[in-house]
């Protein structure tokens, strides 16, 4: 059975789900097949998954050697 | 006491190899754990305590973890843990009044950093919206994560570095399903109308229209 084609604005109100993967597998084929026809849509979701990109990598820092060396005493 | 010295000959080579793994991996996270602790907390000094004191707590408790595969997401749900619980006492020390519950007053939930930027009846100036995440620098978004309340920023951080599942934020915060959405999607709104503050701030953006990306200031 075919199911209708979502519209713009019910995949953009469940964009950040989708781009979680916290929907279930049916929602995410679906937002999967509309972002394939849609090319604004498809923009969006390139824009949040790159902005997502970029923050994720602000959880990585140079750690300074004081937080090394007492790991690594504390592993010793 | 490290974890090995209470078992017997056998357990003590499978504790050995335990530490020895655990070790390794430490030393190769290192950055992402300070990465995140200093994400969380804002303070290098008080980072530096969450991921020592959750290195230590993983330490103590190594022999609980079953399967060595799962250390990395062990360890950084440990870090979490250890970040809120320290945060809690602290603030009890120090009698100041922090929720994790607070909401903020902010009738702007919606706010989208595309539909600010997106010009689709201009193709032919390019892809703004592209251009301005090429743009910003780590210490913009650094700084927009930084600026965010804590209940916020916490939910952001497990989410978007961490990639929690909604459900496992909230077990490890203890909040309602609901309530880890709705600061997820406040938290993604500050976080884009802060960058985009930023981004006029520093002469990325035009004054009237989003689409003119131009070179910082």
């Amino acid at each position: 059975m075919n199911t209708p084609e979502l519209s713009c604005e019910e995949v953009i109100e469940r964009l950040f789900e989708f781009l979680d993967r916290e929907l279930d597998d049916v929602s995410q084929e679906e937002i999967d097949r509309h972002l394939k026809r849609c090319y604004d849509c498809f923009s969006r979701a390139e824009f949040e998954r790159r902005l997502r990109e970029r923050i994720a990598a602000t959880g990585s820092q140079k750690a300074p050697e004081r937080l090394k060396k007492r790991i690594r005493e504390l592993t010793e | 006491m490290t974890p090995v010295e209470s078992k017997q000959p056998g357990q003590a080579s499978a504790a050995n190899e335990s530490q020895r793994v655990f070790r390794e991996h430490v030393e190769l996270l290192m950055d992402r754990l300070y990465g995140t602790a200093l994400r969380l907390t804002r303070n290098p000094d008080e980072a530096e305590d969450v991921v020592g004191e959750a290195v230590a707590s993983a330490w103590q408790r190594l022999d609980q973890l079953n399967d060595l595969s799962h250390l990395d997401g062990w360890l950084f749900r440990i870090l979490h843990n250890t970040f809120i619980s320290l945060r809690r006492r602290r603030y009890c020390r120090e009698d100041k009044e922090v929720s994790f519950d607070q909401e903020m007053e902010d009738d702007d939930t919606r706010f989208s950093l595309f539909e600010h930027l997106h010009q689709p009846f201009l193709l032919w100036v390019g892809r703004p919206e592209k251009e301005f995440i090429n743009r910003l620098l780590e210490a913009d978004l650094r700084k927009a994560v930084d600026h965010l309340p804590d209940p916020f920023r916490i939910v952001v951080v497990m989410v978007e570095i961490q990639g929690y599942t909604y459900e496992e934020v909230a077990a490890i915060l203890d909040l309602p399903l609901g309530t880890v959405r709705s600061r997820l999607n406040r938290a993604r709104s500050l976080l884009q109308k802060s960058l985009w503050q930023q981004g006029r701030d520093a002469g990325l953006i035009g004054t009237n229209t989003g689409f003119r990306v131009g070179d910082r200031r």
